[in-house]
């Protein structure tokens, strides 16, 4: 260590302070009403290069079992090859693939919701796979800015 | 080395990270979700309150933004810089009525009969925040779905809400009451200030006698079961033993269905989707979150091996993430029934 290392990791320590907020969901109010932000999502999606695979419609299920409920949708999505090579080599987390996402109205807005993609590290060790969900986290990231961020 | 040390010095002071932190975005991207993007609530309390805001110091405002509501929702906030917690009070700021001003941290204590509060907490508070004070059932205001009061009470037998509150902040709030939420003043409702007094007093006295979390720790993520039957019994006693438990099977499908050309589709990783929408619409009136648990899931596996296997999330896991103590004791219920149905399926 030379005389400057440490000044240089207080820098760069200054420099991610505050970017990682560590809480378990990730959650988001899009301003948006649910079809545009339904729309929306299903784009960002797409954007990042996973693929849609289905879309539970949960409101669907509650109002015909006559409950009353505004629109609440899960959307499974996924990149194929990943999804089969991961639940090949680790089948811990066959219970949590496809990956997935919850949106729901509230009121004119919409609230779109998902487990932290960082938490699929308590299920495997292999740095290998940490480094898929690193990219995971960073896409899930992207994709709830861009709905929180349309007008 | 100088000269890069030099440039990190300038970027510091240049780029954003030493500008003054934008109060609105860090409000929008941490906050607005579940306060509203104008702090009118949503599964969090309404903020932009005139009787909320002009009672609350920013101390306040800090210790409850770093400390959350520990089993309420409201999520510790303890990575943000302290300058980022400032700018994002002076964003809540904003929303003061003109002309108000900040109130100071008034730590005068309020002296009080705790006994006799107990009593009048018991016939005036505790309809709305609950028997022990440990809150109202459900979250902040929801839109989604129809509820008898608009705003639900907060948890007052709660570490970081007495921590963060003064007796003086708690007394105002019960002479001034809060103008457009359930909780009105308790001086037009008839109660003395020595009354008043005296339930802040009791409420005080939840410090000396914290309420057990009940928050599932250590849990594995994940619940696997080895059947002892071929895959395709397995898949077919499953869905026999989550009809069993009132359950309604939604779908049967691959895992990789939708993902793959349905001939490409590995058939033996077969998920089984079941619902009960009774348990689903009281958990989403618990939390309006509660849909990330949704739908109910086995997944029968054939390993390469041969071994077949019944697989799920593990629901006593997953409540951790909620930090919403009403959620513990469904899905304790879910993981019995989890557990329960593929016992049975294995055999
Ligand atoms: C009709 C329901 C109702 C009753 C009865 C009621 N409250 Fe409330 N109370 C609420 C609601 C709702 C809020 C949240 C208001 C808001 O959104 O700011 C609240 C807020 C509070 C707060 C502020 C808590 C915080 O986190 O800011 C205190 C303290 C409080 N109540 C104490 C009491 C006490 C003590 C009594 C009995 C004397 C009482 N309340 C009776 C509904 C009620
Ligand atoms: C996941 C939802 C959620 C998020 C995100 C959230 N809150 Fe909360 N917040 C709540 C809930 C729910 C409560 C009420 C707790 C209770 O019922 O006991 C609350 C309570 C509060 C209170 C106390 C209000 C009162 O009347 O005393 C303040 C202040 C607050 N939140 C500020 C914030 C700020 C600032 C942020 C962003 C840094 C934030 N919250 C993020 C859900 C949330």
């Amino acid at each position: 260590m030379n005389r400057y290392t440490a000044p240089l990791l207080l820098l760069l320590g200054l420099f991610s302070a505050g970017v990682a907020n560590a809480q378990p969901l990730l959650m988001v109010r899009a301003q948006q009403s649910f079809p545009e932000t339904m729309l929306a999502l299903q784009g960002v999606i797409s954007d990042h290069g996973y693929r849609v695979s289905r879309v539970q419609r949960v409101d669907v299920g509650l109002t015909a079992s006559g409950y009353a409920t505004d629109k609440y949708r899960i959307v499974f999505y996924g990149k194929p090859e990943q999804v089969r090579s991961l639940t090949a080599k680790y089948s811990q987390l066959i219970p949590y693939l496809p990956q997935k996402i919850t949106i729901f109205a509230e009121e004119e807005e919409t609230l779109v919701t998902t487990v932290d993609p960082a938490f699929f590290r308590k299920l495997v060790a292999d740095p290998e796979a940490h480094v898929i969900f690193k990219q995971w986290r960073s896409d899930v990231e992207s994709m709830l800015d861009e709905l929180s961020e349309a007008e | 080395m100088k000269r890069l040390l030099a440039l990190l010095f300038a970027l510091l002071i240049a780029g954003p990270v030493f500008a003054a932190p934008d109060g609105g975005a860090l409000y929008g991207r941490h906050c607005a979700a579940c306060h509203g993007q104008d702090g009118h609530g949503g599964v969090g309390v309404p903020l932009a309150l005139p009787d909320f805001l002009t009672n609350v110091s920013d101390t306040y405002l800090s210790r409850t933004i770093r400390h959350g509501r520990p089993g309420r929702v409201m999520p510790a906030f303890e990575n943000l810089s302290d300058v980022q917690l400032r700018a994002i009070i002076s964003h809540i700021r904003t929303w003061m009525p003109e002309g108000s001003m900040t109130p100071v941290h008034d730590t005068t204590p309020v002296i009080g009969d705790a006994k006799r509060g107990k009593a009048l907490f018991a016939e005036h508070c505790a309809e709305c925040h609950g028997a022990n004070g440990e809150g109202g059932s459900g979250t902040g205001v929801t839109f989604s779905r129809p509820r008898d009061l608009p705003v639900i009470a907060p948890a007052l037998h709660n570490a970081a809400f007495l921590h963060a509150a003064t007796d003086q902040m708690i007394r105002t709030t019960l002479l001034q009451g809060r103008d457009g939420t359930p909780m009105e003043s308790f001086l037009k409702q008839g109660l003395s200030e020595q009354d008043i007094n005296d339930v802040v007093a009791y409420v005080r006295s939840f410090e000396e006698d914290p309420l057990p979390s009940g928050q599932h720790e250590g849990e594995e993520p994940y619940l696997s079961v080895e059947s002892f039957s071929s895959f395709d019994e397995t898949v077919a006693n499953l869905k026999q033993a989550a009809l069993g438990r009132n359950f309604r099977i939604i779908r049967e499908q691959n895992l990789e269905n939708g993902l793959f050309a349905e001939e490409e589709e590995n058939a033996r990783q077969r998920i089984v989707y079941f619902c009960n929408f009774k348990l689903i619409n009281e958990a989403m009136k618990l939390d309006p979150r509660a849909g990330i648990f949704m739908p109910c899931r086995i997944t029968v596996v054939e390993m390469a091996d041969g071994t077949v296997k019944l697989m799920s999330i593990n629901p006593k896991f997953m409540s951790q993430f909620f930090n919403n103590n009403a959620l513990d004791e469904p899905c304790t219920e879910l993981y019995g029934l989890y557990v329960g149905i593929m016992e049975e399926a294995s055999l």
